[in-house]
């Protein structure tokens, strides 16, 4: 067996805040070998981001550590920055969570490649630049002479993060600590950097830390898995072990609230609420543009688009970002105005509406948006937020207004105590819930929910879901689900309608889509979920390489 | 049902009456209320301001009106800005006009505490000093208060409107503004000194505070334009709100504090700018004073008869520290970030609560 890259032994970190230690993970012990993959998992705050950052000392000056790191077999507690700075990026690369920001904006990708490699190595600019163009190369991304003199703001999201690997990848390192590398990406996209990584790993044998909250992805790539949870270790084992085995009933938790494809018994809708009645909303032909600015052309962000949603029921919509989802939701709500086509909610044409006109729609509408950070007003008091839509209808008023802001607060099961909290006061988990309560302050017949999950952790986003699912059972509103998501909409939706580039690909039962998906894309797109299940992901993957 | 259930718990014991008192609905205006109130040194700023401009104007009485025709209400103290005292005080070490105000007590320095006939002194000709600068100090008072209100409301309406609205509304405002910055507030000022002769202090400041609002209206501007792009503004008008709610309830509490450090300063540089301009001879002219024109008539005086420089110094200072705390109390309790410190008493009481889980 060969010598591990890393090994970590009874490792801690604290934090000084406020004049008290808080200890952010607590005795980590843990080893990587070479071409091996190890996946720290855990949810937000679990302390899997700060394990990873502090391997190289790269915590804020708050931050104390102890016990030991050996990057092959050298001390890294308590290095020089000298020995440091020697160990960093050479010996442990990192890729981090968000390629746009951790790229520097004002510099060309290559550049920043010949930078990595021209500070590690006695090296001339010719032959780093060709090294850098080898490394564009291997990491596939298209053209790379010309890719070597883009900027980062030229590039897709999955080129910009592979222009990180490549940086990452400059000076050969032992270790690569990934640390969220696919969480900002789409589907299909995440599955071709996972693939790439995975190629990367065999080819060049070094080991490989993942940082992840996605079952899907771990299941995917990982060889050894690490379960976090307030700073300690609950689980440490091989995939298979974890996946199929796991000992800690918070590792099953986790995984049974990890959404599954298909596993979900069929949802269907009642006859009395059926299709005879009035759809709620109807898109006809719907085309919605931005209109130009300046020297950028007008873009036309959905054209076309035909979609019916009927009392009670949930449409779930699914694309790729950029597809013109969120845009379809804004403007089912009279956000955004059409630029053609006819666009019908509650009965009420409101395709070329005026402001006086959208406001008797409010009433009967309501939206969950995708950040609850941001959907919240800041210097609001809960209360008074989900209490706005109330006030404004002249529904109710000082005391009546209390008391239904009482029962909405009861219904989605936050503490009535809660009211004059401000949402920073709150978890993410917390706010959405406000923006649900509020979204159904009006008892709204149509309900847009933008993304509302995927800000939240997993075992969050399960009891979400199942909160808005009871929701729905009980007032029987009609919900447009908007995600990115597919497993999430597996599990709310009666239908499914599927989008790409501002046209509708195909809509359909949700059976019918998912199990028997008539358009290619959809396939595309099916397929490249991962599920959290090594051995089924194995064979999904496998089979998906050779339909390529 | 729920107003049934909640007077009942009112009567249950004290633990319930807690529970129920935090579930008591409160709005944004009574909870930032509260947390001023809670703000000390803003309070203790609120309550020195308000004694020491019912002390300035209650010293000196307030007197309105031109030459010809004055409103006056004397004060409590017996000399006004135009008595001269033929008798010139002299201190032991033989300096003539020298504060006889003694705040030091006999077992200190031997003399004891006493106020004198001249408490802050004699100027040149021998005017009473406190006279001078009680009658300064109210004039920088109403400058500042003035500007401050005027600025304050011009700067936040045109910022909020350019930056909420956009478009037409915005190019025109915003070049407006643009034309205000280029006319030097000094040059009109001494123009219109010229024309009109001395229109007293309350035309000066309001004049003042016509031209001070452009730099607050840039920085509402652009606060307003990141703020209305921000997904609460669009769930504020899903929820039914119009522009005008939108704006002053949902935008504008999230630009308060850059307004209220904006004004601050505003407020804190504008006894310099009328001092400038009573330079010129537009708005405080002798025999009526202002504390920017005490401290520039005497500013070589320093090192012979430093008092000069002293009190009208020290009531500028004072001054303008509280309306910088009272601001900064006024943008805390608008911050719902903004905790109040823990105390002590906060931490025993933690402790306690663990030690008895």
């Amino acid at each position: 067996m060969s010598e591990p890259i890393l090994k970590v032994s009874n490792y801690n970190i604290d934090f000084w805040v406020d004049g008290v230690w808080y200890p952010a993970a607590i005795d980590m012990n843990f080893e990587v070998k070479p071409g091996q993959v190890l996946a720290i998992v855990g949810e937000s705050g679990s302390g899997k981001s700060t394990t990873a950052m502090g391997l190289m000392s790269l915590l804020a000056s708050n931050a104390r550590t102890s016990g030991s790191v050996q990057v092959k077999g050298v001390e890294m507690v308590g290095a020089s920055a000298t020995t440091l700075r020697q160990y960093r990026g050479k010996e442990v690369a990192y890729i981090f969570q968000e390629p746009m920001t951790a790229l520097n904006p004002v510099y060309t990708i290559g550049f920043q490649i010949v930078e990595t490699l021209r500070t590690h190595f006695d090296m001339g600019p010719k032959e780093a630049k060709a090294r850098a163009v080898e490394l564009i190369t291997m990491v596939e991304i298209p053209n790379p002479e010309a890719s070597f003199d883009k900027y980062p703001h030229q590039l897709s999201g999955g080129q910009r993060q592979r222009a990180m690997i490549a940086q990452a990848l400059a000076c050969d390192p032992g270790l690569l600590v990934a640390d969220e590398p696919t969480t900002a990406l789409d589907v299909t996209v995440q599955a071709e950097i996972l693939d790439l990584m995975r190629n990367l790993r065999d080819r060049l044998n070094s080991a490989v830390l993942l940082i992840t909250h996605d079952m899907g992805v771990v299941a995917d790539l990982a060889d050894d898995i690490l379960v976090m949870k307030d700073g300690l270790t609950l689980e440490y084992g091989t995939a298979d072990q974890i996946f199929n085995r796991p000992n800690h009933p918070y590792t099953q938790a986790l995984l049974a609230s990890v959404p599954k494809l298909g596993t979900v018994a069929a949802r269907t809708l009642e006859p009395s609420e059926g299709k005879s009645a009035a759809p709620v909303l109807k898109l006809e032909n719907v085309e919605i543009e931005y209109p130009k600015r300046g020297r950028i052309p007008a873009f036309k962000a959905v054209q076309g688009f035909n979609l019916e949603i009927y009392p009670g029921e949930i449409v779930g919509l699914v694309g790729e970002s950029g597809s013109g989802k969120t845009t379809i939701g804004r403007a089912a709500i009279g956000l955004l105005p059409i630029s053609g086509g006819k666009l019908e909610v509650v009965g009420q044409d409101i395709s070329h509406a005026s402001q006086k006109d959208l406001r008797s729609i409010r009433r009967q509408t309501g939206i969950v948006f995708q950040d609850p950070a941001s959907s919240l007003n800041p210097r609001l008091p809960i209360g008074e937020s989900i209490g706005e839509p109330l006030f404004l209808a002249n529904i109710a008023k000082g005391d009546e207004l209390n008391r239904r802001v009482e029962d909405l607060l009861d219904s989605v099961e936050l503490p009535r105590s809660y009211r004059n909290r401000y949402p920073h006061e709150l978890s993410g988990g917390q706010r959405q819930r406000v923006g649900i309560a509020r979204a159904l302050a009006l008892t709204p017949d149509l309900l847009i929910a933008d993304e509302p999950t995927s800000a939240l952790d997993v075992s969050v986003q399960a009891r979400f879901l199942e909160l808005l699912q009871g929701l729905q059972e009980q007032l029987k509103f009609a919900c447009l689900f908007i995600s990115h998501d597919l497993a999430v909409v597996d599990i709310l939706s009666h239908r499914i309608a599927v989008m790409q580039n501002g046209r509708l690909v195909e809509v359909g039962n949700r059976d019918d889509i998912l199990k028997r998906p008539q358009e290619e894309y959809t396939k595309r797109l099916i397929s490249a979920v991962p599920v959290p299940d090594p051995e089924l992901q194995r064979i999904r993957r496998e089979a998906r390489l050779a339909a390529k | 049902m729920f107003k049934k259930k909640s007077k009942e718990l009112v009567s249950q014991t004290g633990e319930n009456a807690i529970a129920n008192k935090e579930t008591e609905g409160l709005s944004q205006g009574q909870i930032v209320r509260r947390r001023f109130v809670r703000h000390r040194a803003a309070m203790i700023s609120l309550v020195s301001l308000i004694f020491m401009v019912l002390f300035v104007f209650t010293a000196s009485g307030i007197h309105l009106g031109n030459e010809t025709n004055p409103i006056s209400f004397p004060g409590w103290w017996n000399w006004s800005i135009t008595d001269i005292d033929p008798n010139l005080t002299v201190s032991p070490e033989g300096i003539v006009g020298a504060p006889t105000l003694d705040i030091l007590p006999s077992f200190i320095d031997g003399t004891g505490m006493a106020i004198g006939a001249h408490p802050f002194g004699q100027d040149d000709i021998g005017l009473d000093y406190f006279a001078l600068v009680m009658r300064g100090a109210q004039q920088s008072i109403v400058v500042m208060l003035i500007i401050g209100l005027i600025a304050a409301f011009i700067g936040t309406v045109v910022g909020a409107v350019t930056g909420y609205f956009r478009g037409w509304v915005d190019a025109v405002l915003m070049r407006f503004t643009d034309f205000i910055i280029t006319i030097p507030a000094i040059i009109i000022g001494s123009v219109i000194g010229f024309q009109f002769g001395n229109l007293g202090v309350i035309f000066l400041a309001t004049y003042l505070g016509l031209f001070s609002w452009t730099g607050l209206s840039r920085l509402v501007r652009g606060e307003f334009l990141s703020l209305r792009e921000r997904e609460f503004v669009d769930a504020a008008r899903v929820a039914g709100a119009n522009n005008a709610r939108i704006v002053f309830k949902h935008i504008l509490p999230n630009a308060v504090g850059v307004i209220i450090v904006s004004v601050t300063l505003l407020m804190s540089g504008a006894i310099i700018t009328e001092s400038a301009l009573s330079y010129l001879g537009f708005g405080v002219v002798p025999p009526d004073v202002s504390l920017g024109l005490l401290i520039s008539k005497y500013q070589d005086s320093f090192t012979t008869r430093p008092w000069l420089f002293w009190y009208p110094g020290m009531f500028i200072i004072a001054i303008a520290l509280c309306i910088n705390f009272i601001g900064d109390g006024l943008r805390d309790a608008f911050d719902p970030r903004q905790k109040r410190r823990i105390t002590k008493k906060d931490r025993a009481e933690a402790k306690l609560a663990k030690a008895r889980a």
